[in-house]
């Protein structure tokens, strides 16, 4: 039921703590009671944080911005799982009503060499932003357009192009990944503009310059085994990836 | 003489703008590249500003409190952007589109802002289009649209409900390139705290890193404020957890005027508050008021499911109320319409605090269109809805998702919940027709300025803004200051001390980062009892309560009491901890919290000042006998432009509105 009639549960939370990108971290463990299964996993945390702080001790740094599951800022690792239990979510629209009373919880920060953990569990994902900056983008500068009517796409190569594009960059991908591979990442971003007939001019020059970005970014290699996919919360597909390596293969042998 | 001079260029509407940009100063390709511009923010208004001018040649920082651009809370606008470029061919034009904007912001917004703003807003879709953007299409290839409230066109174009985050993405590879070719520096995790003015004009900022605590000095000769709007001061609202005012209001205590505080706008379709715990409110997409039908029960206290509630029984009371926009009025007219319902005692849920917004009607309608299109003979009922929903849920399927995800509930099956929410702020600092504040050098764009908007925003204008003056505005507007600035600059070429070889050593900058690094210590040894969050919560509550979607004098004077107690409560009993050379959320966000208890107060005197009520702002005391927002024209068709004189005191400057195209009426929607 969603309509205030939550019940309560009691929580056990190991939870990671870790002062800086420097410091070795370990966990911390806390007893939660009264959590109403209506709350968000991230309001479970506001409790949690408010409570740290009326006993003096200081608050977990977390990141979280929008809570409506689209700005990808949440990143929490929770009980072996990016995102959490659910498909298809993020931390943000996780709510308690996926827990049971009684569960011991278990949140760590994303994992990964390129990701450093800058405190508790927030990572500084600035890796994304620069392999973006590669190429990931169509040259175009303001007030170069044509009136938009006069570029035709078809329904579905444009669907297709939003079904990548709606990639989020939260980085529960390489978190998911035991070689932290960002390919699901930079594929979504490679196909998208692939896809279209806006990104033809650059399509070559662009998916070796993101894959050299990601490369140089210390991201693994894919493992095929599909945890990227499958814990993506917006259900980026595979395919993007078998994408990406037939864009880099026609792109580097002609 | 008012202190207040908008700039707006002679001649007739439709020609100001294209005459005013093919005749402004230009700075030359070389003198660019020695001019610096700082953006604070990097949302639609940010990143659409930066790239724009990066590409033009300035030398351009852009700061964000997030860690990467791509987070700021445009992206999360989810219906659509307006643009009239009549593909449609229902009747859509420039004109049209001005004439709407005015109309619903209730005939206080400036009208040659507005115009300009239709008149580049065809401009921003081929952009966007340009840079890969997938916006909705037809099977033929063309572009989609839908309708919007406040509209009688089909003139929105989106990307499923995802517009403000497609748009966003856009916005963020053309910065992100310029960033790849070096001429964007971009500072991620970082808060502006301070602008730095020497002699009334702009100078720079202090900004915090947000990692290292480090307080930084940055010189520019324009900054840019792309900071968003002020909805976090009711604690509760769609904004993102992190949105917030601190960059304007330090602006606003440096000299720039702050217009209209008080047009708040309360977005009719929120998921509603769950309980104590609630952090932040979910808005349901405007767009899905095309496809449902809002009504409560006619009885009171009716505590039977939705769905065994019969037809006859149902108060479909915005399409009663207002025939001709009926489900598609206003924000505003629609938010009071909820309001109305259930403070009268037909609400309904647990809290009996929202109205239902139901899809049934729809989706059998479009069900049936399928079984028609599929040569589906006497479909049964079943066949039609399960046909119908998947047309819904190719429609609105992620919000569909979202609402079941937050309310343990299954929109295709019973009707939606919601109720009104804290959404959006019309208004923000005062800028006149370049769109720079009180302040030389220091601008405003998108939803921190207050010009386009007036008292009441139309769906899918938001994006709609921030991408005009970010794209199509700014790059021409701000050559106008620059290009003295090149002659200043010439001028002091020879002088040992001019700011241009000082830069950030300037003894003002020294003061300003002294003067927040002072502040910051002072959040850090206050050592109260009282966590930050618990004050944000207090001041939410006193401001929804007091200043939310009806005001009246009594509950306005006692708010403005209420937040200077509560003022004085924080700076004397909060607990920040942890220290100032770390990450620190909570530290930030006592920054944050500090700013809301002043811009609050601001909000309450502008809202008791003005005596009548206009879009989002609807005083009690002034309404038409049928409940309607009863407007003042003859004294109150101006732009309250506040000036910040110290503590509690703000003096009230005034910009006339002059309305020349469009003929001043009472808005109806019936």
């Amino acid at each position: 039921m969603g309509s205030g009639h939550g019940t309560e549960l009691n929580l056990t939370l190991k939870v990671w703590r870790q002062k800086n990108s420097k410091a070795a971290g370990s966990f911390e463990t806390h007893q939660l009671t009264g959590i109403s299964t209506d709350m968000s996993f991230l309001e479970m945390f506001d409790v949690l944080n408010e409570k740290l702080i009326s006993e003096g001790k200081e608050a977990i740094a977390f990141d979280h911005d929008c809570r409506e599951g689209i700005c990808g800022m949440c990143s929490m690792y929770i009980n072996g799982r990016p995102h959490g239990p659910k498909q298809g979510v993020t931390t943000c629209q996780l709510h308690m009503r996926s827990f049971k009373n009684g569960d011991t919880i278990v949140v760590e920060p994303w994992r990964s060499a390129a990701f450093p953990v800058i405190k508790d569990l927030a990572v500084d994902r600035s890796a994304f932003d620069r392999i973006i900056a590669s190429g990931g983008y169509i040259s175009v500068n303001t007030g170069n357009a044509q009136d938009a009517n006069n570029i035709l796409i078809p329904k579905t190569d444009a669907d297709e192009a939003f079904g990548a594009a709606a990639c989020i960059g939260c980085g529960a991908c390489v978190a998911a990944c035991k070689n932290s591979s960002a390919m699901l990442f930079v594929s979504a971003k490679v196909s998208q503009l692939a896809l279209l007939p806006q990104g033809q001019v650059e399509r070559k020059e662009r998916v070796k310059k993101m894959v050299a970005a990601m490369d140089e970014e210390g991201f693994g290699n894919c493992t095929n085994t599909g945890a990227c996919e499958a814990e993506c919360p917006k259900g980026i597909s595979l395919e993007n990836i078998a994408r990406m390596n037939r864009e880099l293969m026609g792109a580097t042998f002609k | 003489m008012s202190k207040l001079d908008s700039k707006i260029p002679e001649g007739a509407i439709d020609q100001k703008w294209s005459k005013y940009r093919s005749t402004v100063h230009l700075v030359n390709p070389a003198n660019k590249r020695s001019l610096e511009v700082l953006v604070v923010g990097s949302g639609l208004a940010g990143a659409s500003a930066a790239s724009s001018l990066a590409e033009m040649g300035y030398k351009v920082k852009v700061f964000c409190f997030q860690d990467s651009p791509r987070r700021a809370h445009s992206i999360a606008a989810q219906g659509g952007i307006n643009a009239a470029k009549n593909y449609q061919n229902d009747g859509d034009s420039t004109y049209r589109l001005f004439y709407d904007t005015i109309k619903g912001g209730d005939y206080r917004a400036r009208e040659a802002n507005v115009h300009r703003l239709a008149e580049v807003s065809s401009n921003i879709i081929d952009q966007c289009v340009a840079q890969g953007v997938p916006l909705a299409r037809e099977y033929g290839g063309l572009l989609s649209n839908r309708s919007f409230g406040g509209t009688q066109v089909q003139r929105t174009f989106y990307a499923a409900g995802q517009t403000g985050q497609q748009l966003l993405l856009g916005a963020y590879s053309a910065l992100q390139r310029q960033v790849g070719m070096g001429a964007v520096e971009l500072c991620s995790r970082h808060e502006m705290l301070d602008v730095v003015t020497i002699d009334g004009v702009t100078r720079g900022i202090i900004a915090r890193n947000l990692i290292t605590g480090e307080m930084e000095k940055h010189f520019g000769h324009a900054v840019l404020l792309c900071t968003g709007g002020y909805g976090n001061v009711f604690y509760l609202s769609t904004n993102a957890m992190g949105s917030n005012v601190t960059a304007a209001w330090k602006a606003h205590k440096k000299g720039a005027f702050f217009g209209n505080p008080c047009y708040t706008q309360i977005h009719p379709t929120c998921i509603p508050v769950s309980g104590d715990h609630q952090s932040k409110l979910t808005l349901m997409s405007e767009s899905l008021r095309n496809d449902g039908r809002i009504w409560v029960p006619k009885k009171k206290d009716d505590n039977r499911k939705p769905t065994d509630i019969p037809e006859e029984e149902r108060d479909y009371y915005l399409e009663r109320r207002y025939p001709a926009f009926g489900n598609l009025v206003p924000r505003d007219v629609a938010s009071r319409g909820a309001k109305e319902r259930c403070d009268a005692g037909y609400g309904v849920g647990a809290s009996k605090m929202a109205v239902y917004l139901d899809f049934a009607f729809n989706t059998a309608r479009y069900g049936r269109t399928e079984a028609t299109k599929r040569n589906i003979q006497n479909p049964s009922h079943e066949e039609i809805m399960r046909l119908g929903k998947e047309v819904v849920k190719e429609k609105y399927g992620n919000l569909f998702d979202m609402y079941q995800q937050i309310t343990g509930e299954n929109p295709y099956e019973v009707p939606m919940r919601i109720y009104p929410a804290v959404h959006y702020t019309m208004g923000g600092l005062w800028v006149d027709y370049n769109l720079m504040t009180t302040v030389k050098g220091l601008y405003a764009l998108g939803e921190a300025n207050f010009s386009d908007h007036g008292a009441n925003r139309l769906g899918a204008s938001a994006l709609m803004q921030g991408l005009a003056d970010g794209y199509f505005v700014i790059p021409y507007t701000l050559g106008v200051y620059l290009s003295e600035e090149v002659s200043r600059m010439s001028a002091e070429k020879d002088k040992a001390d001019s700011i241009d070889k000082l830069k950030t050593k300037h003894p003002a900058f020294d003061a300003a980062l002294k003067e927040q690094t002072d502040l910051i210590n002072k959040f850090l040894n206050i050592k109260g009892t009282k966590s930050v969050e618990s004050f944000h919560k207090r001041l939410g509550l006193i401001m929804w309560n007091k200043c939310g979607m009806a005001r009246n004098k009594q509950g306005l004077t006692e708010a403005i009491a209420e937040i200077q107690a509560l003022r004085k409560e924080f700076w004397s009993d909060v607990r920040v901890l942890g220290s100032a050379d770390e990450f620190n959320p909570d530290l930030e966000k006592a920054g944050r919290v500090a700013d809301f208890l002043e811009l609050g107060e601001l909000m309450c005197k502008d809202a008791l000042h003005r005596e009548e009520s206009c879009g989002g702002h609807f005083r009690e005391e002034h309404q038409t006998e049928d409940g309607e927002a009863k407007r003042d024209d003859v004294n109150f068709a101006y732009v309250a432009a506040w000036e910040y004189k110290g503590e509690s005191n703000w003096e009230l400057n005034k910009e006339e509105l002059k309305y020349e195209n469009i003929k001043i009426a009472q808005r109806s929607y019936k």
